[in-house]
């Protein structure tokens, strides 16, 4: 069991995965991440989000998503859309402010690509930034892992 | 009945709203008002609905979920809900029961649907301690394997709410209104409406199961009654409710959905 963790551990580090301690959740080391659960992938002046492994896990099978319009404004923390699972609407915080410039229209017909794949084909929309220096205020993936097991750690 | 000063040190205070016979649509508008603008925790118990009406929630899709025709002959209003899960048909035999709670009041309780549940659950579970073998079974409460209440959920960066609609007692005929849901849970097995569900009637009165649920929250919360006046003299004008009322035209387009799918599937068969 421990050679296989270790084994896990160095594969992870070969694709820039991190696994948690517990190996519950993952996350991925070039992400940022807020404390509602939320991922950004930044490349230039774009920004893709969506909702971590972590979120999607405690979250249970995610059966709809409520999507913005493109063109929507978002603000960082606040709500821009919602996934409904196990009887429950929970809203998605963007993690950054800017415009929608992009939809996931995938989520319509297969909203559990949100549950198999959270970081890939699971995105939810992407955004035009509009102020590159509210990333500083979110977590990098140690620091995310650690908030997460501090979270579950409380529970 | 008061709770004694001494034992509502350390609790979190809980606003209490008793209503009766409101509509069912204002009521949906108040909590998420109150949700989404309020910083405090409330308890809304409106004991019944004025008239006949289905609920669905957030993704509901009326050609999946209705019968559309009698539906549309009877004009029963079907209204959309800001909440997830299933479809229920409501009227002055259901009683309602809603917590609309800030995560950090019960910081035991991870803000995601299962440990919501399950929390409120252990509130009911003091409720109907010496009645009828309650539990909760995959979301819904229920007496033995018959459901008398469904809940559902909406979850913000900082509160939730965890609404319940109890069958107190129900019309035979307006279960007529509504499919067998092709997302049900394992328990119900194919069972029909009548087979699936039962009277809380048959258990407890209307008044004691609304009297020891003020008392169960009250050995959790520090309750304290507020009339909804008070709310609505200071409700933010700013704020717009997405439950809403589905139009003819919108139930129409249901059916029309509903016949093409028909027609479909009698050409793949034949």
């Amino acid at each position: 069991m421990a050679s296989r963790l270790l084994w896990a551990s160095r594969a992870a580090s070969c694709l820039r995965i991190s696994v948690s301690h517990r190996g519950f959740s993952t996350v991925l080391k070039d992400f940022k991440y807020c404390d509602s659960h939320e991922w950004v992938k930044v490349e230039g002046s774009s920004a893709t989000v969506g909702i971590t492994d972590h979120a999607q896990d405690h979250l249970g099978d995610v059966v709809y998503v409520e999507l913005p319009e493109v063109g929507t404004p978002v603000t960082q923390g606040e709500g821009f859309g919602a996934v409904e699972s196990v009887k429950a609407t929970s809203d998605i915080n963007s993690p950054v402010s800017g415009k929608v410039v992009e939809v996931n229209e995938e989520l319509n017909n297969a909203p559990g690509l949100i549950n198999s794949s959270p970081y890939e084909k699971g995105w939810i929309i992407k955004v035009e930034i509009s102020d590159a220096g509210q990333l500083n205020s979110l977590m990098d993936a140690d620091k995310y892992s650690k908030f997460c097991e501090e979270e579950d750690a409380k529970h | 009945m008061t709770i004694p000063q001494s034992q509502k040190i350390g609790r979190p205070l809980m606003k209490l709203i008793r209503l009766r016979g409101w509509p069912i649509l204002q009521q949906l508008h108040i909590e998420e008002q109150l949700l989404r603008t309020s910083s405090e925790n409330w308890c809304i118990i409106n004991d019944g609905t004025r008239e006949p009406t289905i609920v669905m929630g957030v993704s509901g899709k009326p050609a999946e979920l209705l019968e559309i025709k009698p539906v549309l002959h009877d004009q029963v209003p079907v209204i959309k809900r800001f909440t997830g899960g299933g479809t229920v048909i409501v009227d002055g035999g259901t009683i309602f029961v809603t917590f609309i709670c800030n995560k950090d009041a019960v910081p035991d309780v991870q803000p995601y649907p299962r440990p919501i549940m399950s929390w409120s659950s252990l509130i009911y579970n003091e409720v109907f301690q010496e009645t009828g073998n309650f539990h909760l079974r995959e979301n819904d409460y229920v007496f033995g394997n018959r459901k008398f209440g469904g809940n559902a959920q909406s979850i913000t960066r900082g509160r939730w709410i965890h609404h319940t609609s109890f069958l107190w007692d129900y019309e035979i005929r307006n279960m007529a209104y509504l499919k067998l849901p092709s997302r049900a849970p394992e328990y119900r097995s194919a069972r029909g409406h009548l087979e699936f569900v039962c009277r809380m009637k048959d258990y407890i009165s209307r008044s004691d199961f609304i009297g020891r649920t003020i008392r169960v929250l009250g050995t959790h919360f520090s309750v304290e009654p507020e009339e909804l006046e008070a709310i609505q003299t200071v409700s933010s004008t700013n704020f717009s409710p997405s439950s809403r009322l589905l139009t003819t035209q919108e139930i129409e387009s249901a059916l029309c959905e509903a016949e093409s799918r028909k027609s479909l599937a009698c050409s793949a068969s034949s």
